[in-house]
């Protein structure tokens, strides 16, 4: 019994060590970082619409966090912004960064697409903005009507990837998605830069 | 920074000092001196260079008694079998369902990867939703049941008593499967809590924690009543995985404790430890008893596996932030994270040394034993993705393989090539002697596996291909972003083909086990180990 009680509690003892390393130690840091000044809390709507970017998954194909340039100059070239800090994520929760990029980042989509109308189109059938795309259509987040009652936002869906009849508008939902992709704009000044400051850091190992 | 670092310096120092008292005591109590003696706790008298496998071929006859002592043996092992029945039935049960349902989500996803209009106006059906569920579906439902299965029917085997409260073990079978169920209906109504592998909602998740808990109760009332001296390595590895499963998943899955950039490292933490300290031990601990068995040989060294055991306790446990390389956490907990995952290298190492070290010059056995061929693969994939994983982490490799499908390549390999295979294999094990019935068709067996390994490769080296390559184009600024998307077509399109042969064999799989549970085929009346004499006869 002894035995199997010294076991049970290395293994519970290094799990603890474990979780000082990599769980409090950098909360109790990141926790310090400022929040940038230019960083705006969420609205209700955007609220809302990062709620649906949860529920319909977009973090699996999209990632929320540019490289540093200095790794990875790419991200930085194709206009996908700045690398980002802790503070970028201050109001995040929970945090999408993601770790796939079937899809571009997303962390700074509201700067480099500010136009509600493309949004709308793409989301309703992304080949209508770029033909080779592989993200799945959203339509089942708009509605089809003969006409449009007064307030309702139409979209102009090109041809031939509208409905037959009638024309498309939005609801509720989608303007909150929309809402919250367009507030995706982390372009202000950010002084901390968490990383690779000095760039004589080697792979970690012999 | 500074004061971190300092504080890092000293934690190590610790960390160093409590190492070596450790070591000090364990030379001191004489932990090492079992050595090989120990390592032979898990056969019956006389059973050592006498091969074991219920679905051997006929004309080969498995263990038979020779003498009072050793049916008495063997009787004894029956009833801890036995008292392993309901709970292990249930487990088993419920995961080999769970497989059938996960692998159709998992082909869903697959194929939506390349046709975006496939089920695209329903909500429920959307990309986004279905891949959380086959993610969950797989690595809750069937690893993790089936892995609770092997485990609670390892236990009364590895202490050479029968299971104590049973009841417990079936009674969280059933906690568990309810969380399942509901979790994956709440993903697919959208009540996604938005962190892989922690999506199912909280408070669903508080049923996983208690059904765990209660999966574990066995374990420690039996471990009272154990006849061995020596606690085999495979225990070591179950009660150290039954410990730490519900620890991390209750940590990862507190709601509103960690926001922001610091609940990302939280997230990646848990999910590389979900992978570390909760699958792993169980597929080592598990192929640390089949490939011995089977062979009727001991591991060739004990004191080695050991040393893997703590090193993979020390190394695993942290190496969870290598997933956000580049990304906006500090640099000295992404360099600690790679550091341990290179140290990797260490216990996959010497559990190699044993797994293949105890196979060599048996290599026959694949032939004749299912069970054998199965984990033996399994634990050659588990060699293989570790390894390959220790070069993902490195920086300059992961530059390129981040955030693209070389990493699900990656996850299946240890996932499915390591992990699944294993516990196929100890199915095939258990199931004669939990049910006294026989597998109905070797062919069916056979099938499954060629399926299987086949899917499975051509699923592993496409999107290792196909993410390379678009890696490169990732990295490479020149490169337009779609051409990124166009080039790794073909590749997923592949994958769908390997997910599509996947599927079919665990169909295959399904349909057999569930016939089997059915009691068709042939009747098998002796006790465990006669099995395949009575065939004998019987032929």
């Amino acid at each position: 019994m002894k035995r199997t009680v010294a076991i049970m509690a290395g293994a519970a003892l290094i799990l603890l060590f474990a979780t000082l390393m990599l769980v409090v130690m950098p909360y109790v840091q990141m926790a310090s970082e400022p929040v940038p000044k230019d960083l705006e809390p969420y609205t209700e709507a955007e609220l809302r619409g990062r709620q649906l970017y949860i529920s319909e998954g977009c973090m699996y194909c999209h990632s929320q966090q540019p490289r540093d340039p200095g790794y990875s100059a790419a991200d930085s070239r194709r206009g996908w912004g700045r690398a980002a800090v802790p503070g970028d994520y201050a109001y995040d929760q929970p945090h999408l960064m993601g770790t796939m990029r079937t899809g571009p980042d997303l962390l700074n989509i509201g700067a480099r697409q500010p136009s509600q109308q493309w949004h709308l189109i793409h989301l309703y059938n992304p080949r209508a903005v770029s033909p080779d795309s592989t993200m799945p259509p959203y339509r089942y987040l708009f509605e089809v009507v003969g006409n449009p009652l007064d307030g309702e936002t139409v979209v102009e869906i090109p041809a031939p990837y509208g409905p037959d009849e009638g024309v498309v508008v939005t609801t509720q939902a989608v303007e909150d998605l929309v809402a919250y992709l367009k507030a995706l704009d982390r372009t202000y000044p950010a002084d901390a830069l968490p990383r690779e400051q000095t760039g004589n850091e080697g792979e970690g190992e012999p | 920074m500074t004061p971190t670092i300092a504080l890092l310096l000293v934690l190590t120092f610790i960390v160093s000092i409590i190492g070596l008292l450790a070591l000090v005591w364990s030379i001191a109590t004489d932990q090492f001196g079992q050595g090989q003696s120990a390592a032979r706790t898990i056969f019956a008298p006389g059973e050592i260079g006498r091969p074991e496998d219920p679905a051997r071929g006929p004309d080969e006859p498995a263990f038979r008694p020779r003498d009072d002592e050793e049916v008495e043996a063997v009787a004894e092992r029956r009833r801890a079998d036995q008292s392993a029945r309901v709970p292990v039935l249930t487990l088993l049960g419920s995961a080999v369902a769970w497989l059938v349902v996960g692998s159709a989500y998992g082909l869903i996803s697959s194929l939506k990867m390349h046709m975006p209009e496939l089920l695209a106006d329903t909500a429920t059906l959307t990309f986004g939703r279905i891949r959380p569920m086959h993610l969950n579906a797989v690595a809750y439902g069937w690893t993790s049941m089936a892995g609770l299965g092997v485990a609670v029917w390892l236990i009364p085997r590895l202490f050479k008593t029968p299971l104590v409260g049973a009841g417990f073990a079936t009674a969280g079978a059933w906690l568990w499967n309810l969380g399942m169920a509901l979790g994956l209906i709440a993903i697919g109504a959208g009540f996604s809590d938005g962190e892989e592998w922690l999506e199912i909602p909280w408070q669903i998740d508080l049923l996983f924690v208690v059904g765990g808990g209660l999966c574990a109760v066995p374990l420690l009332l039996t471990v009272r009543n154990r006849q061995v001296r020596h606690l085999y390595v495979t225990s070591w590895y179950l009660m150290a995985a039954l410990i730490w499963f519900p620890v991390l998943f209750l940590i990862a899955n507190l709601p509103y404790v960690f926001p922001g950039a610091s609940g990302a490292t939280v997230n990646w933490w848990f999910a590389h430890n979900v992978l570390g300290l909760w699958v792993t031990p169980i597929g080592v601990g598990i192929a640390y008893y089949m490939i011995p068995k089977i062979l009727g040989r001991p591991v060739i060294s004990y004191q080695l596996s050991l040393l893997g055991f703590w090193s993979l306790a020390l190394f695993y446990s942290q190496v969870g932030v290598h997933h956000l390389i580049g990304g906006p956490v500090p640099t000295w907990l992404v360099t600690l994270s790679i550091v341990h995952s290179v140290m990797m290298v260490v216990p996959v190492v010497t559990v190699a040394i044993n797994h293949h070290g105890t196979m060599f010059g048996h290599f026959g056995m694949l032939r004749v034993s299912p069970t054998l061929r199965f984990v033996w693969i399994g634990s050659l994939m588990y060699t293989a993705s570790s390894l390959q994983g220790s070069m993902e982490a490195l920086r300059s490799v992961n530059l390129i393989t981040h955030f693209t499908h070389y990493t699900v390549g990656h996850a299946h390999l240890g996932l499915y090539g390591f992990l699944a295979f294993i516990l196929f294999g100890a199915i095939y094990f258990i199931m004669p002697r939990l049910t006294a019935w026989e597998w109905p068709s070797r062919r069916l067996i056979s099938l499954h596996f060629w399926l299987a390994a086949g899917g499975g490769l051509l699923y592993v080296v496409a999107l290792t291909i196909g993410g390379w390559l678009q890696g490169l184009a990732l990295i490479d600024p020149e490169t337009p972003f779609m051409e990124s998307v166009r080039l790794t077509l073909p590749y997923l399109e592949a994958r769908s083909l390997g997910g599509t042969l996947m599927t079919l064999s665990h169909l295959v799989f399904a349909g057999h086990f569930f016939t089997m549970l059915l009691r068709s085929g042939r009747p098998a009346t002796a006790p465990t180990l006669f099995r395949a004499a009575t065939r004998e006869s019987s032929a």
